[in-house]
C-alpha cells in the first residue's frame, strides 16, 4: 500500500490517502477503517430516476462518495472488503443519509478520515492506528514474497497462501481414498488420483502457467512447501516430478522452489511446525510470522515450564501489567489485532491503553500478532492477549467469567 | 413399447416378489398373526353359520390374505360351506419351486384378469414347461369356470377361491371336444403325442405379432407329453378328478370358445390388440395340459376375473361393490386396449402403456391385492410391483416394525403413498429385509469365541513379521505365497521383510518397509478365531494406530530386544502406544519380547526388559494379572506358536505367544444398544458392489436389507449385503469386524471416520463437548486433533474447567491456568465442523504428532 496523502494532526484526528496494491492490502484496509471513521472512495451506484410522466430510469454512474463507516465485511479468501455506511457528502445523483456500500478496489485511492469526537464519538489516529498504518504501508516495496504451504495427508491437503500479514486457506483437496485391502491396488489409485487433484488445485490457486513458453517470467514463482505426516508429501513431490518429466515440463520451473517438509497432520493445525521447520526458516528467513511464531513458541514454553513468568486471559494479562511484570528487561505483551478490530469503541480503548502503558510507561515489548497467523490463532485460544513477564506473579484465583 | 417387453418387465417383478421375506419367523409378525388368528376364529364361531376351523388353516388363510381377518374369514367361509375342499393343497403349493410359485403368483396379481396372468404364464413358458403347464393347468381351469358360469362362487362369496377348478361336472354344456374338433393335432393317438411334431392347420397367428414366442421353445406336443408324464407322477397327491384325455382337451376348447367371443366382443378395437388377445389365447392352448395337478395355483390369489362375456359384467361390479375394502371406486383407471378388447368393455381403448411412472395412482387398497374384484387393466404397475416398491421405500421403517406389512393398509396410508409419489422417477435399489431377530439369530448361532488383537509398538520392533509369522504358522496363510513374498523381498533387497509383507500389502510400505496403515488378518486355534490388528509403529502413523486399537479386545506390545533398540523404542512409540491403548479400555496386554535371537536368548536381557516394561505398564494402569511377557523370535519363529530348540533359550517354560493368547477372555459387546458402526474405509468392493465399508460394529446390530444412516451427512443408505470376516452374512452384531455393501448412497457422502447408526436412534453431531481427559503433556487452551478411531477432526481445548483429583474425580482447581503432564482435567473442546460424537465414547488429543491426552466424553 502506498500513502499519498497524509494529514494526521497532533490530536489525532486527520486523514491519510492510500494506494493499495495488492491482496493483501485490502486486510489491513480491514485493521484501519473502524466504524464511525468517514471513508471516501470512488463507487459506482445505480441511480434510479422518475420522469414527471412516471416512467423510470435507471443508470449506473461513477461517482465519489464520502461514507461514514457502519459497517465492514472482509472476505480474506478473495481478499475483498465491502464498507458499509450512510453517504455525507451531497453529489446530483445521492441524498445525504442514503446508505451505500463502497468496494475497495486495487489501485484505486481512497481516503480515511478518523475523528476525534468529544465524548468518545472516535477516537482518531491511536498509537494502534498508526503502527498498523506504518505496517501497511510498504516501504519501497521490500515486501517478501508470500510462501505456498500444502499441508496434506492421505486424502487431504490444505493449500494455503502464508502472507506477511495473514495465512489464507485457499481451498481444501478433500478425497476419500480408500484403505489398503487385501490383494487391492485402490490405494494407489486413490493417491494417484488424489495427487492429481492436489496438483491441479494447487497450479490454479497459484496462477501458475504451465506452458513451457510462459518461462520468460519465472523469477516470480513463490517457494511452495510440501507438508505432512509419512511419505504423502514426498510421493506428491515424486509424482509433480514425474508430471514434469512426462505430460507437462511447465512444472520444471515449479520444481526448484518446493520443500518437502514433515508435519504432524494434514490440518492447519500443523501449519505452526512447517513454518518452524529448518528448511522453512532458511527459505523464509526473518519474516514477521517467523518472529511471531518463535515468539508464541517461547510464551508456551515458560508456560509450560510453569515458571510464573507468563500469562494469558484478558483480567490477568491486566493485572500483571497492574503489578507491573510487563516492563523492561523482557516484558512483552503479545495481543492479537483482533482485539482492535473490536466494534465496541470502549473495548478498544480500553487495550489501546493497555498498549500505550505498556509501550510508554513500563518500557515493555509490544507485540500485535495478526489474527489470520497460525500464530495469532493460537493467541486467540488463549483469549488473545498474553504475556511474558519480567517476574513471576503468583495468580490469585480469578472467579470472575473469563472475557471470550 | 411391445406387449412382449411388458410382459417380461411384470414376470420378472413377480419372481421377485416371490423371494420376499414372507416365510420369516419374525417375533413380531408371529405375534401379529396369533392375534389375527384368535381374531379369525372368533368371527367364526359367531358368524352366521357357526363354523370351526383349524388353526393351521386359519393361518393359511391369513397368510394368503396377508393377516386381512375379514378376509380371511370369508374366505374359511367360503371354502368350508361351498366349496369344502381339504387346505391340504396348499401345503403343496408352498413347497413349490420358486418358478412354479411365481407363476402361481401371476394369477394373483393379475387376478383380475386372468387372461392376461395367462399371457404372463406363457413367457414363463420358457424357463421351465412343467410348472407352466400346472400354472396354465389352474388359469385354463379358472377361465373355464368362469366361462361355464361358476357364478354361485363368484356372488356368493367373492373371493371364496376357485379352487383347483371343479372342470368335469359342469362340462356338460360345454364340450371341450365340440370346441377342438377341427383340431388334428389332438387325434393324436396319446402315445403318440410325445414324438410327432404336427404343424397346426390353423393359421399361425404368431405371424401377427408373436414375435417373442418364436424363439426355442419346446414344442407343443413335447410340453403335452410332459405334462401328462408330470400329471401321473403326480396323481398320488392329487384330489381331484382323474384327468382323461377327453378332459385334457376341454381347456382347450374353452380357449376357442373364448377366442370366439373375443373376435366377437372386440370389434371395437384395434386389430392388433385383439390379435394379441387371440395370440395369448393360442398360445395358452398349446401345452394342452391336464385339467387337474397337484400342484394347482394357491386358489385364495386367484379370485375370478371379470367375466370374459360382457353379460356378466354388471354382475362383477355388484360384487365392487359390496366389497367392503372397496372404499374408493373411482380409483379404478381405465382398462387398456388389451384389457378392453377382451372383456369388450365399453370403455374402448384408451392406453395401453403400461408404466410404472403410474404408480403414485395405485390406491393403497390396491397394493395388497384386496380388491381383485377390478379388472385389471396394464396402465398401472401389477400390485406386485407396487408391493416392492413400496417395501423398498418403506424399509426402514419396516424392519423395525416387520408386523406392519400386515397392517400397512390401516396405518400409514397417506405415508406410504407420499412414498411413491417419491419413488417414480429414480431407480433405487431395493434390497429385501429377511427381518430377523439378529440377536436370536447371535445367540443360536454356534460360533467360536472370536477376540481382535491390536499390535502395537515401537517403529521396527518387528510387529508385522511376528504376526506375518503368526499367520504361517496357523496356516492362515500358504507356504506358496511365502515363498513369493520372500523371493520377491530378496529382490529388492530386503529379505527379512518377507514375513511383514503378509500384512504390509501397500506398495508404498513395501518398497519402504514400514508399516503405514493397519492391516488386518485373521487366524483361527482350535477354540478361538483371532483377528489381528496390525498397527503401524511409525509415530507419523499413530492416527492410524488409534484407528486399530479402537478395534481391539486387547494388545500384543512387540518389544525389540536388541541392544539399544528397546531402549529408543521405550522413548518413542513403545509408550506411547502403551498409554493408548490403556487409555482406549484396552485391559489385557501380552508383550512380546522380539528379537531375543539377536541377544542370544539372554534371560538377563529379558528380566530387564520385563521389570522395565511391567513397571511402567502398571502406572500406566494396567493391572498386574493381565499383563504377562514372553520371549520370542519374530523371524526364526521361536515360542510363537513352537517352543524354542535354542538350547540358550530353555530357561524360558511359560506359554507360548499363542497360548498366552488363548487365555483371552471371551468380551462382551453391547449387542442391545443402538447400532453405532465408525467407517474405517471407503472402497469399491467389486462390480457387484460399487459402494463398501468397512469397519467394526461398536454397538448393536444390523442385518441385510437394514437402512442406515450415515453421519454426519445425514444419508440414507440400504445396506445390500453384509460380510462378516470375509464370509457373507445376513447378520452381524457388535464387536464383529464387517464388510458392508451398500446401495442408493453416493460415495461423497462416507468418509472413513463417519459413524454408521439407524435414523431411530442417530447419532449427534456435536461442535464442542467436555471430556474427562488424562493429561500425557501440558494441557493449556490450544489446538488439538482430536481421534475417535478412524474419526480424525482438528479442534481446540476452549477452557480448562478444572483439574480433578485423580481417585475420586472432584475438582482440584477451578480454571487452572494450564494442566501439567500426569493430571487428570476436565476440558471443553471445541471444533470448527460437527463431529459425531456421543457420551461415553473414548477420544484422544493429538497436537504436534503427539498424544497428549485422551479421556472420556462427558
Amino acid at each position: 500500500m502506498r500513502l499519498i496523502k497524509n494529514k494526521i494532526e497532533h490530536n489525532g484526528s486527520g486523514a491519510v490517502t492510500l494506494f493499495p496494491e495488492e491482496p493483501e492490502d485490502m486486510w489491513h484496509a480491514y485493521n484501519l477503517i473502524r466504524p464511525a471513521d468517514l471513508l471516501r472512495a470512488s463507487a459506482i451506484r445505480r441511480v434510479t430516476t422518475v420522469q414527471d410522466t412516471g416512467s423510470t430510469t435507471s443508470t449506473r454512474v461513477h461517482l465519489n462518495l464520502e461514507i461514514r463507516v457502519k459497517n465492514l465485511d472482509f472476505d480474506p479468501q478473495s481478499s475483498a472488503l465491502h464498507v458499509s455506511g450512510q453517504i455525507i457528502n451531497e453529489t446530483p445523483h445521492t441524498k445525504i443519509g442514503q446508505f451505500h456500500t463502497l468496494d475497495l478496489e486495487l489501485n484505486r485511492n481512497f481516503t480515511l478520515e478518523k475523528e476525534v469526537g468529544a465524548n468518545g464519538e472516535g477516537v482518531g489516529w491511536d498509537s494502534i492506528a498508526v503502527e498498523m498504518l506504518k505496517d501497511a504501508v510498504d516501504e519501497g516495496g521490500k515486501r517478501r514474497a508470500e510462501a505456498v504451504a500444502v499441508v496434506m495427508q492421505e486424502g487431504l491437503a490444505h493449500i494455503c497462501f502464508i502472507g506477511q500479514f495473514q495465512t489464507i486457506l485457499k481451498q481444501k483437496v478433500e478425497m476419500s481414498v480408500p484403505r489398503k485391502r487385501q490383494g487391492g491396488g485402490d490405494h494407489d489409485k486413490g493417491m494417484g488420483k488424489f495427487f492429481r487433484v492436489t496438483l491441479e488445485t494447487l497450479l490454479r490457486q497459484m496462477e501458475f502457467n504451465t506452458s513451457i513458453t510462459s518461462s520468460s517470467n519465472n523469477e516470480s514463482v513463490r517457494p511452495v512447501l510440501l507438508a505432512s505426516p509419512g511419505f504423502v508429501a514426498s510421493g506428491f513431490h515424486k509424482y509433480i516430478q514425474s508430471e514434469a518429466s512426462t505430460t507437462t515440463p511447465g512444472l520444471k520451473r515449479l520444481l526448484p522452489s518446493m520443500v518437502v517438509i514433515h508435519s504432524a497432520s494434514g490440518y492447519m493445525n500443523s501449519l505452526s511446525e512447517v513454518l518452524q521447520s529448518p528448511a522453512v526458516k532458511t527459505l523464509l528467513a526473518d519474516t514477521k510470522y517467523a518472529r511471531e511464531t518463535r515468539l508464541m513458541d517461547d510464551f508456551l514454553d515458560q508456560l509450560r515450564k510453569e515458571t510464573n513468568k507468563a500469562t494469558y486471559g484478558p483480567r490477568e494479562v491486566e493485572s500483571a501489567v497492574d503489578q507491573g511484570a510487563v516492563g523492561r528487561g523482557g516484558g512483552v505483551l503479545i495481543m492479537s489485532n483482533r482485539l482492535f478490530r473490536s466494534q465496541d469503541i470502549a473495548e478498544r480503548k480500553r487495550w489501546v491503553t493497555l498498549v500505550d502503558r505498556v509501550r510508554d510507561v513500563e518500557g515493555g515489548e509490544v507485540r500485535i500478532l495478526s489474527s489470520d497467523h497460525e500464530s495469532g490463532k493460537r493467541l486467540e485460544g488463549l483469549g488473545g492477549i498474553a504475556a511474558l513477564l519480567t517476574f513471576p506473579i503468583i495468580e490469585e484465583d480469578l472467579d470472575s467469567e473469563e472475557e471470550s | 413399447m411391445s406387449r412382449s417387453r411388458v410382459k417380461n418387465v411384470d414376470f420378472e417383478d413377480d419372481d421377485y416378489y416371490d423371494d420376499d421375506g414372507y416365510e420369516s419367523a419374525d417375533p413380531e409378525e408371529q405375534e401379529h398373526l396369533q392375534r389375527c388368528t384368535n381374531e379369525v376364529l372368533s368371527q367364526l364361531r359367531t358368524g352366521q353359520p357357526s363354523l370351526t376351523v383349524s388353526k393351521e388353516e386359519v393361518q393359511e388363510a391369513l397368510w394368503h390374505y396377508y393377516n386381512d381377518v375379514e378376509k380371511s374369514v370369508n374366505y374359511l367361509r367360503g371354502s368350508h360351506t361351498l366349496v369344502g375342499r381339504k387346505k391340504k393343497k396348499f401345503k403343496n403349493n408352498r413347497l413349490r419351486s420358486k418358478v412354479c410359485s411365481a407363476i402361481i403368483n401371476i394369477p394373483r396379481c393379475v387376478g383380475r384378469f386372468s387372461l392376461a396372468g395367462l399371457e404372463n404364464a406363457i413367457a414363463l413358458e420358457r424357463l421351465l414347461a412343467l410348472d407352466v403347464i400346472m400354472a396354465l393347468n389352474s388359469n385354463l381351469g379358472f377361465i373355464k369356470g368362469v366361462c361355464l358360469g361358476v357364478w354361485e362362487n363368484v356372488l356368493t362369496g367373492f373371493l371364496v377361491p376357485v379352487y383347483p377348478v371343479p372342470l368335469s361336472p359342469p362340462s356338460a354344456h360345454f364340450s371341450a371336444a365340440d370346441f377342438f374338433r377341427d383340431s388334428p393335432w389332438l387325434n393324436v393317438p396319446s402315445h403318440r403325442k410325445a414324438d410327432i411334431l404336427v404343424e397346426p392347420l390353423y393359421p399361425r397367428l404368431g405371424l401377427l405379432g408373436g414375435a417373442p414366442e418364436a424363439s426355442g421353445k419346446m414344442s407343443k406336443l413335447a410340453a403335452l407329453a410332459a405334462a401328462r408324464k408330470q400329471k401321473e407322477s403326480g396323481q398320488a397327491t392329487s384330489n381331484t378328478p382323474p384327468a382323461s384325455t377327453s378332459e385334457s382337451q376341454q381347456p382347450e376348447k374353452a380357449k376357442i370358445s373364448l377366442k370366439d367371443r373375443l373376435a366377437a366382443s372386440s370389434k371395437a378395437a384395434k386389430p392388433s390388440e385383439g390379435l394379441a388377445g387371440l395370440q395369448s389365447i393360442r398360445r395358452s392352448a398349446k401345452p394342452s395340459p391336464p385339467a387337474q395337478k397337484p400342484s394347482s395355483p394357491e386358489p385364495t390369489k386367484v379370485v375370478p376375473t371379470p367375466a370374459p362375456v360382457p353379460k356378466d359384467q354388471p354382475e362383477e361390479l355388484v360384487d365392487d361393490k359390496e366389497e367392503p375394502q372397496q372404499q374408493i371406486p373411482e380409483i379404478r383407471a381405465q382398462p387398456s386396449m388389451f384389457a378392453s378388447a377382451i372383456i369388450g368393455s365399453q370403455t374402448g381403448p384408451k392406453m395401453a402403456e403400461p408404466s410404472r411412472l403410474h404408480s403414485n395412482h395405485v390406491d393403497l387398497l390396491q397394493i395388497y391385492g384386496v380388491d381383485h374384484a377390478e379388472p385389471f387393466d396394464f396402465s398401472e404397475p401389477s400390485p406386485d410391483d407396487v408391493v416392492l416398491k413400496a417395501q423398498s421405500t418403506a424399509k426402514g421403517f419396516k424392519s423395525k416394525t416387520p408386523a406392519s406389512k400386515a397392517g400397512g393398509d390401516k396405518k400409514g396410508q397417506a405415508g406410504l403413498a407420499g412414498d411413491m409419489n417419491n419413488l417414480s422417477v429414480e431407480e433405487k435399489v431395493t434390497v429385501k429385509s429377511k427381518n430377523l431377530d439378529v440377536l436370536a439369530e447371535y445367540n443360536k448361532s454356534k460360533r467360536k469365541r472370536s477376540a481382535n488383537f491390536v499390535v502395537i509398538g515401537h517403529v521396527d520392533a518387528g510387529k508385522s513379521t511376528l504376526m506375518g509369522r503368526l499367520l504361517a504358522d496357523q496356516g492362515a496363510i500358504d507356504q506358496r505365497t511365502l515363498d513369493k513374498y520372500r523371493k520377491e523381498a530378496e529382490k529388492i533387497g530386503k529379505g527379512s521383510f518377507a514375513l511383514a509383507w503378509v500384512l504390509d500389502q501397500g506398495s508404498e510400505e513395501r518398497a519402504r518397509g514400514v508399516t503405514i496403515d493397519i492391516a488386518t488378518n485373521k487366524f483361527e486355534t482350535e477354540n478361538t478365531a483371532f483377528t489381528i490388528v496390525d498397527a503401524p509403529g511409525h509415530r507419523d502413523f499413530v492416527p492410524n494406530m488409534i484407528a486399530g486399537a479402537s478395534q481391539a479386545d486387547f494388545a500384543v506390545l512387540v518389544i525389540d530386544s536388541s541392544v539399544g533398540k528397546f531402549e529408543s523404542g521405550l522413548k518413542g512409540q513403545t509408550k506411547e502406544h502403551a498409554l493408548l491403548v490403556r487409555s482406549m479400555g484396552v485391559q489385557k496386554i501380552v508383550v512380546a519380547v522380539n528379537k531375543m535371537d539377536t541377544v542370544q536368548w539372554d534371560k538377563g536381557r529379558f528380566d530387564e526388559i520385563e521389570q522395565q516394561i511391567s513397571s511402567f505398564l502398571t502406572t500406566a494402569g494396567f493391572q498386574g494379572k493381565y499383563i504377562s511377557f514372553v520371549p520370542c523370535s519374530g523371524v526364526l519363529g521361536d515360542n510363537i506358536s513352537r517352543r524354542s530348540e535354542d538350547s540358550n533359550a530353555s530357561w524360558y517354560t511359560g506359554r507360548t505367544l499363542i497360548e498366552e493368547l488363548e487365555t483371552s477372555e471371551p468380551y462382551t459387546h453391547a449387542l442391545e444398544k443402538p447400532l453405532r458402526m465408525t467407517i474405517g474405509d471407503v472402497f469399491r468392493g467389486g462390480v457387484q458392489n460399487p459402494i463398501s465399508i468397512s469397519g467394526r460394529l461398536d454397538s448393536g446390530s444390523l442385518q441385510v436389507g437394514d437402512q442406515i444412516l450415515t453421519m454426519p451427512s445425514g444419508e440414507k443408505a440400504v445396506i445390500r449385503s453384509v460380510e462378516v470376516d470375509d464370509d457373507s452374512s445376513d447378520w452381524a452384531v457388535a464387536g464383529q469386524n464387517v464388510v458392508l455393501n451398500l446401495a442408493n448412497i453416493d460415495p461423497i457422502h462416507l468418509r472413513s471416520g463417519d459413524v454408521v447408526c439407524r435414523s431411530s436412534s442417530p447419532i449427534p453431531t456435536i461442535t464442542t463437548f467436555t471430556a474427562k481427559v488424562l493429561a500425557f503433556e501440558h494441557l493449556m487452551p490450544m489446538l488439538v486433533d482430536i481421534h475417535r478411531g478412524r474419526l480424525h477432526v482438528p479442534g481446540r481445548i476452549s477452557k480448562l474447567v478444572a483439574s480433578l483429583d485423580k481417585g475420586s474425580g472432584a475438582p482440584i482447581k477451578k480454571r487452572p491456568k494450564i494442566v501439567a503432564p500426569g493430571t487428570v482435567a476436565r476440558v471443553v473442546i471445541e471444533m470448527d465442523t460437527a463431529v459425531p460424537l456421543e457420551a461415553p465414547t473414548r477420544i484422544v488429543l493429538r497436537t504436534g504428532g503427539s498424544t497428549v491426552a485422551a479421556g472420556l466424553l462427558e
